[in-house]
């Protein structure tokens, strides 16, 4: 534990420092800007053929293999088709929100992966606020995704951004209280030194934080059980119900960037981001977040989705309980007992956090879904 | 001055149109659903988008060009809707049916109500938002099925198998093998299924207590079938009414008390259980000797009237034929179960959330087929 120090001295303010990187400011910023770019398509395709190809063997069938070798080339083909598709906008949206809404929803997945560090040092901007703006600015997307619901002038798509609301709303406060464990093991905000100061992965020390930043992060990017927003079998696509051609890849490409931008958090905050023996430290960190975004997809398969006033429920008597919890326990490990080993926390912690979740399990009760009408 | 009262926030109800096309209404069901919110305070269904006419086209036909008409109308469980119809005819007429084919009869029918309940339990974890997994389990299962009737006659969904006074054509000789080997495949198969789902929490969360239908009103609305036992009515044609060598094979009628969602899932699955302990049996005693009451091609039954009903995998099916002694029908009409099972819909939503439209409306289990005819 790297000190019981909580105050955070160095000043909020933007603390840009390439300071090694040659060729100084702008080709750093160039550098980085475009690799984010490509990194995050290429996941993105990899993340969904991983998707598909996943789903289809734990599903008893085969999956794409027609596009290349293996099917590799199956979100290619598709992107090339969903490009190609005719643009239509309904008669009775507000054009211009319509318009506008994938690009709201896209901008800030995107801007999430600028404080994501790929190895030590290697990050587009090393904020001291980091895990600050990885919070601030994941939640916009959901502004983007309730103009597509709002726009479309669809019911279907309406109820889809209400519910959408209504779970980051929610998981807003037990994703950030997670976080804040972390924060306190570590000393920092900045997302490089959280991952230098992981000397154990952070998910052996937090592991009930890992557990609930892991289910607040799946509601809050809407991957299944916490699927309602799109729920295809109720809302028929949700929000995204209006959009086709290229407005609908974009919010696809929305599902799967915010998937793996969550997975980068996670790998950071929980998995000691490119830390690792023998492989490069960037492959490290490539690996561990498509680990995460592996376990996305098996929760997807293995699942039934949530009801909405479940959904509610378990985050303010379930998660948020448990997070505070966590809160309390970290802050009182890192007060009291700043210099015992970090191995002995992982034992109590593990421990702890098994008796909160089964004691909590046994306790919570989803409630009486109906209402009389 | 405003007051308190003009500030409060005024909601009104909105209606959602549902189907005919949508991914969970089974077809071309139709609801014209009025929520608020989340909140089902009433649904209109709207059906007729298959109606093909069947009953009258029945009038045109012969009796025994009647029967791929009734492949039709259930097109899940195709063979007990061939079973009900040669039965009415028979019991018309007067005409004997042998040993054998009477046994081939059971063991088609039974293991169509499994291949059935595959499908409805698929489709009901499907609506409850389980993306694929349990469906496709299910489904290969049904595929076995159907690749034992393929074995028998041929076609693999619409079969025209049943005869008046028998069946189309005897049982090849590898058959019964198949059919023995098959039996404990899914017998592993439906403890293996049952270990997944029967105590998970999002399922029991989601279905337990919701879409209750009491034994009153399943009984005023004539429901009968497994949604009727998990009401707790203990109704089971094949005991209360044997017909066919029903009463010769020893099996239970599985019941359940609360009548909601969960019980109509375990109901289906304990009844596969069941029909495979009757096609086990029957297997063993299926007599030698003719498959079919040799009758005229064109028969022409008695003036008078006929109703014989069977146990369908979704409840009593019946056929009521009338006959003027030519050779097509007179009248005949169709106690299709999915219609009148459909009948309590509107009671047992209401008060719920949308999510649970879908999924009560998906435990009840229908086929449009035969609610439109």
């Amino acid at each position: 534990m790297s000190g019981g120090e909580l105050i955070i001295n160095t000043p909020l303010a933007m603390q840009v420092t390439p300071a090694d990187w040659p060729g100084g400011y702008w080709w750093h910023w160039l550098f980085f800007t475009v690799a984010i770019i490509v990194f995050m398509l290429v996941m993105v395709i990899g993340a969904i053929y991983i998707e598909r190809r996943a789903m289809g063997k734990m599903q008893s069938r085969i999956g794409p293999n027609r596009t290349g070798p293996f099917g590799l080339l199956q979100p290619v083909a598709d992107a090339i088709k969903v490009l190609l598709k005719e643009n239509i906008v309904p008669g009775t949206a507000d054009k211009i929100v319509h318009f506008l809404a994938p690009i709201v929803a896209f901008t800030p997945v995107l801007m999430i992966f600028a404080v994501i560090p790929f190895q030590n040092g290697a990050l587009l901007a090393d904020l001291n606020i980091g895990i600050l703006y990885v919070v601030a600015v994941s939640s916009i997307a959901t502004v983007g995704v309730f103009m597509a619901g709002w726009g479309s002038g669809n019911k279907y798509s309406l109820l889809g951004a209400m519910r959408d609301i209504a779970a980051v709303v929610s998981y807003e406060i037990p994703l950030v209280l997670a976080i804040i464990g972390v924060v306190i093991v570590s000393g920092s905000l900045s997302m490089n030194e959280i991952v230098t100061s992981q000397d154990i992965p952070y998910i052996l020390v937090q592991p009930l934080g890992f557990l609930l930043f892991f289910i607040a992060a799946c509601a809050e990017i809407n991957r299944s059980p916490f699927d309602l927003t799109e729920a295809d079998s109720e809302l028929t696509a949700g929000f995204h119900t209006e959009y086709s051609g290229m407005k609908f890849a974009m919010f696809y490409l929305v599902e799967y960037a915010e998937a793996m931008a969550m997975s980068a958090v996670i790998t950071t905050l929980f998995l000691s981001g490119w830390r690792g023996p023998w492989l490069p430290p960037w492959l490290w960190f490539i690996i561990k977040t498509v680990i995460v975004f592996f376990v996305m997809v098996w929760t997807r398969t293995t699942l039934p989705r949530v009801r909405i006033d479940q959904l509610m429920g378990l985050a303010w008597k379930f998660v948020l309980p448990l997070a505070l919890i966590n809160l309390f326990i970290t802050a009182i490990e890192v007060i009291f007992w700043p210099d015992v080993s970090q191995w002995f926390f992982v034992i109590v912690n593990i421990a702890l956090a098994a008796i909160l979740v089964i004691l909590f399990s046994k306790l919570f009760k989803p409630g009486w879904g109906r209402v009389e009408v | 001055m405003t007051t308190t009262q003009e500030l409060t926030l005024k909601t009104e109800p909105f209606v959602l149109n549902m189907g005919p096309l949508h991914p969970s209404t089974h077809g071309v069901y139709r609801m014209r659903v009025t929520l608020d919110g989340e909140v089902v305070l009433d649904i209109e269904p709207i059906f007729g988008y298959l109606h093909r006419g069947i009953e009258k086209l029945m009038e045109e036909r012969t009796y025994t060009g009647c029967i791929p008409l009734t492949d039709r109308l259930d097109y899940a469980s195709a063979m007990s809707n061939n079973f009900s119809y040669c039965l009415a005819v028979e019991k018309l007429g007067g005409i004997k049916v042998p040993e054998r084919a009477e046994y081939i009869r059971v063991i088609t029918a039974e293991l169509q109500r499994i291949a059935n309940h595959c499908l409805a339990i698929g489709a009901m974890l499907n609506d409850a938002g389980a993306l694929g997994t349990p469906f496709f389990y299910l489904w290969r299962q049904r595929e076995k099925i159907y690749d034992l009737f393929e074995m028998l006659c041929g076609q693999r969904v619409l079969y025209n198998y049943m005869r008046i006074g028998g069946v189309s054509q005897d049982l090849p000789d590898e058959f019964l093998p198949a059919v023995k080997k098959f039996i404990p495949q899914l017998r592993h198969f439906i403890d293996e299924y049952e270990f997944f789902l029967k105590q998970n929490e999002i399922l029991i969360a989601r279905a337990k207590g919701v879409g209750i239908l009491s034994k009153e009103l399943a009984t005023n609305y004539g429901i009968s079938g497994p949604v009727a036992r998990a009401s707790g009515i203990r109704w089971d044609l094949r005991k209360n009414d044997p017909y066919s060598v029903y009463d010769r094979f020893e099996f239970d009628i599985p019941t359940r008390e609360n009548g909601d969602c969960y019980d109509r899932y375990r109901v289906r699955m304990e009844e596969m259980k069941q029909s495979l302990r009757i096609v086990e049996q029957s297997v063993k005693q299926v007599p030698g000797g003719p498959f079919r009451t040799e009758v005229n091609q064109v028969i022409r039954p008695p003036a008078g009237e006929a109703y014989a009903h069977i146990e369908g995998p979704k409840g009593e099916l019946g056929y009521y034929i009338v006959s003027d002694n030519s050779i097509a029908p007179y009248r005949s009409h169709i106690r299709s179960t999915s219609l009148i099972n459909l009948g309590a819909l509107r009671q047992m939503v209401k008060g719920w959330k949308v999510a649970d439209l879908i999924l009560i409306f998906g435990s009840i289990d229908i086929t449009m087929g035969e609610v439109d005819r």
